[in-house]
C-alpha cells in the first residue's frame, strides 16, 4: 500500500491538515482521488483499464480457457438456472430472517447472564461461558450436520422431524455464541459511572441494564452485529447439506448434476451477492458515521 | 431490625465509617451528623476521602465498618432494600453522568416512572416544572451532548431532585466545568439551600462553601480532622494541616 504505517487510520492521509472531522468513505475506493482532481480520475481510469486488460489476456490465453468458459460461464445456462434458483433463494431469506430474530434475543440473554456479578450468578456465568466456548469452537457445518441429521433421526415424539428446521436451529446455536461476544463487548464498553448513576437513582440492577446499559451497548455494536448477519446470510447455504427440499445452493447443485455444467453455481452466488453487498455497504456507512460522530464529540 | 436514632430529628448520621479499597484504607472512622435542612460542605485535598464518603452514604460502595442512619433508620443494616434507600438519597457526580441516549426530559423522568412507579404524565409534569424553575425548559427535548457542561450538570441535579430526596449529596459538581459555567450551577445549589434542602457538598469552591454551608468539615486522610462554622474554619483553623490546605487553596487563587 502507498500509505506509510498502514493499518491504523490511513484515511487520515487523504485529508487536508485539520480536517479529520469529515465523515469518510470506509470502502477506500476513491482514496486520494479527490485531491488529485481530473488528473486523478484519468490516472485511475487508465490504471484500471491496464490492470483488467492484463487480467483478461492472462485468463483468456490460459490453455484450458475454452472448456472453463463453457462449463462455468454459459450464458444460456446462467439464465435458465437463475430462474430455477431465484425462487429457492426465498427459502434462504426465510432461514436467515427467522434465525436472526432468535440469534439476537438468545445472544443478548447469554451476554446479560455473563455480565451479572457476584456468587449467586456463578452458574449463569458458567453456562454462558461454557456455551460460547463450545459453539464458537465447533465448525458451524458440523453443528448443522449433527443437528440436521441427528435430531430427526432420534424420532422423538412431539419434536419436529424436518432436517431444515434443525439445520436452522444449528445456525441459531452457532451464531448466538458469536453474537453474544459482540453484545458483551458492547456491554463492557459502557462506563461504570453510567451504572452508578442509574443505581443511585434507585433503579434496580435489572432496570439499569434494561434502560441504561443495554440500549447504549446495542447502539455501539450495530455494525459488528450486521457483520455477523451478513455471515449468517451466507451460511444459510450450509442448510443445503442436510435438506431434501432445496434452497438456493442445493438447487444449484441439482442443476449442476443435471447439466454437467457449473454455471448454476454462479447464479447462486449472484443471489447471495444481491443481499450481502448492500448490507456490507450499509455496515461501512454506519461505521463511518459512528466514527465521525465520535470524533465530532471528542472535538467539543 | 431498625434501630431509631436517639434524637430522631437528625436527617443523617454517620458513625465510625470505615472503607478500604484493597489495602488502602480510604475512610478511617468518619462521624458526621446533619440536622434536617442543614447544609454541610466537605473540603479537603483530592484523595482525602470526600467522594468515597458520599458514595458510601448513597450505598454505592459496600462499607467495611460503621453505621449510617437516614432519618433514624439504619440504612447499613443487614438485608435492607438498597434501592428503596437510594431513592431517598440523591447524589450528583462530578462528571454529570447523564444518560446520553435519552432526552433531557427522559433523563429526569426515568427513575420516577421506573423506580417510583409514577405515571408518565405525573413524572413529566414534575420534570417540566423543575426544568422551568431552573431555566432549562426549552432544552427538554434535546439530548445531553447538545448541552453545555453547566446545563448538563444542572439537569443532573434536577434529575436527582425529581426523586424528591430527603438528602442530596453533591460530589464536586463544578470541578469538571469551565469557569464561566460554574456560577450557574452554584446559584442553583444556593437556591436549594435557601429552600431547605438537606445537603452534603464536597467542593473545592471555598467562597461558595463559606456563604452556603452552616458547617464545614475538613477531611484529611480518611478522617474529619476539623469541623466548624465556615467563618471559623476559614479564618482561624486549629489544625496545622487545615491551615496548610487552605494556604494552598489561596495560592491557587481559589478563595
Amino acid at each position: 500500500m502507498s500509505v506509510p504505517g498502514g493499518g491504523g487510520a490511513p484515511e487520515l492521509y487523504e485529508l487536508p491538515p485539520g480536517r479529520t472531522d469529515l465523515p469518510r468513505s470506509r470502502s477506500r475506493l476513491f482514496a486520494g482521488l479527490r485531491q488529485e482532481g481530473a488528473k486523478g480520475v484519468l490516472i485511475a481510469v487508465v490504471s484500471t483499464i491496464a490492470v483488467f486488460a492484463v487480467l483478461t489476456v492472462v485468463i483468456v490465453r490460459s490453455p484450458n480457457w475454452p472448456t472453463v468458459r463453457q462449463s462455468f460461464f454459459d450464458w444460456q445456462q446462467f439464465k435458465s438456472s437463475l430462474a430455477d434458483v431465484a425462487p429457492k433463494f426465498l427459502r434462504n431469506i426465510q432461514y436467515f430472517m427467522i434465525a436472526e430474530v432468535f440469534i439476537l434475543s438468545w445472544a443478548l440473554l447469554l451476554a446479560v447472564m455473563r455480565s451479572l456479578p457476584g456468587p449467586v450468578f456463578f452458574p449463569l456465568r458458567l453456562i454462558s461461558i461454557g456455551y460460547t466456548d463450545l459453539f464458537r469452537g465447533i465448525p458451524t457445518i458440523l453443528i448443522v450436520y449433527l443437528l440436521g441429521f441427528g435430531v430427526p433421526a432420534m424420532q422423538l415424539p412431539g419434536v419436529p422431524r424436518s432436517n431444515a428446521f434443525w439445520a436452522v436451529v444449528a445456525l441459531i446455536l452457532s451464531y448466538s455464541a458469536y453474537v453474544a461476544e459482540v453484545y458483551r463487548a458492547g456491554i463492557e464498553s459502557i462506563h461504570p459511572s453510567q451504572i452508578a448513576s442509574a443505581r443511585s437513582l434507585g433503579l434496580t440492577r435489572l432496570q439499569s441494564l434494561r434502560f441504561v446499559v443495554i440500549p447504549q451497548a446495542i447502539r455501539r455494536v450495530i455494525p459488528p452485529l450486521l457483520n455477523d448477519f451478513v455471515g449468517l446470510q451466507k451460511d444459510t447455504a450450509l442448510v443445503a447439506f442436510v435438506v431434501a427440499i432445496p434452497e438456493a445452493f442445493k438447487q444449484g447443485q441439482l442443476d449442476v448434476s443435471a447439466t454437467f455444467n457449473y454455471t448454476p453455481l454462479l447464479a447462486v452466488a449472484l443471489m447471495f451477492l444481491i443481499i450481502t453487498i448492500p448490507m456490507t455497504r450499509l455496515v461501512d456507512w454506519l461505521i463511518a458515521r459512528e466514527r465521525a460522530k465520535r470524533q465530532g464529540g471528542a472535538a467539543l | 431490625m431498625t434501630v431509631p436514632s436517639s434524637d430522631g430529628s437528625g436527617a443523617l448520621r454517620v458513625e465510625g465509617l470505615h472503607k478500604s479499597f484493597g489495602k488502602l484504607e480510604v475512610l478511617r472512622g468518619i462521624d458526621l451528623q446533619l440536622a434536617e435542612h442543614e447544609v454541610v460542605c466537605l473540603i479537603g485535598a483530592s484523595g482525602s476521602g470526600k467522594s468515597t464518603l458520599l458514595r458510601c452514604i448513597d450505598l454505592l460502595e459496600p462499607i467495611d465498618g460503621g453505621r449510617i442512619f437516614v432519618h433514624g433508620e439504619e440504612v447499613t443494616a443487614r438485608g435492607i432494600d438498597v434501592n428503596r434507600i437510594r431513592r431517598r438519597i440523591g447524589i450528583v457526580f462530578q462528571a454529570f453522568n447523564l444518560f446520553p441516549h435519552m432526552t433531557v426530559l427522559r433523563n429526569v423522568t426515568l427513575a420516577q416512572t421506573e423506580a417510583l412507579k409514577l405515571p408518565r404524565a405525573e413524572a413529566e409534569a414534575r420534570a417540566v416544572e423543575l426544568l422551568e424553575r431552573f431555566g432549562l425548559a426549552e432544552k427538554k427535548d434535546d439530548y445531553p451532548d447538545r448541552l453545555s457542561g453547566g446545563q448538563q450538570q444542572r439537569v443532573a441535579i434536577i434529575r436527582s431532585l425529581a426523586m424528591q430526596p430527603d438528602i442530596l449529596l453533591l460530589d464536586e459538581v463544578t470541578s469538571a466545568l469551565d469557569p464561566e459555567l460554574v456560577a450557574g450551577v452554584l446559584d442553583l445549589i444556593r437556591e436549594l439551600a435557601a429552600g431547605g434542602m438537606t445537603m452534603v457538598i464536597a467542593t473545592h469552591e471555598m467562597g461558595f462553601a463559606r456563604d452556603t454551608a452552616r458547617r464545614v468539615c475538613f477531611l484529611d486522610e480518611g478522617v474529619i480532622l476539623e469541623e466548624g462554622p465556615p467563618e471559623r474554619i476559614f479564618t482561624e483553623p486549629h489544625e496545622e494541616r487545615t491551615k496548610r490546605f487552605l494556604q494552598s487553596i489561596i495560592e491557587a487563587g481559589r478563595m
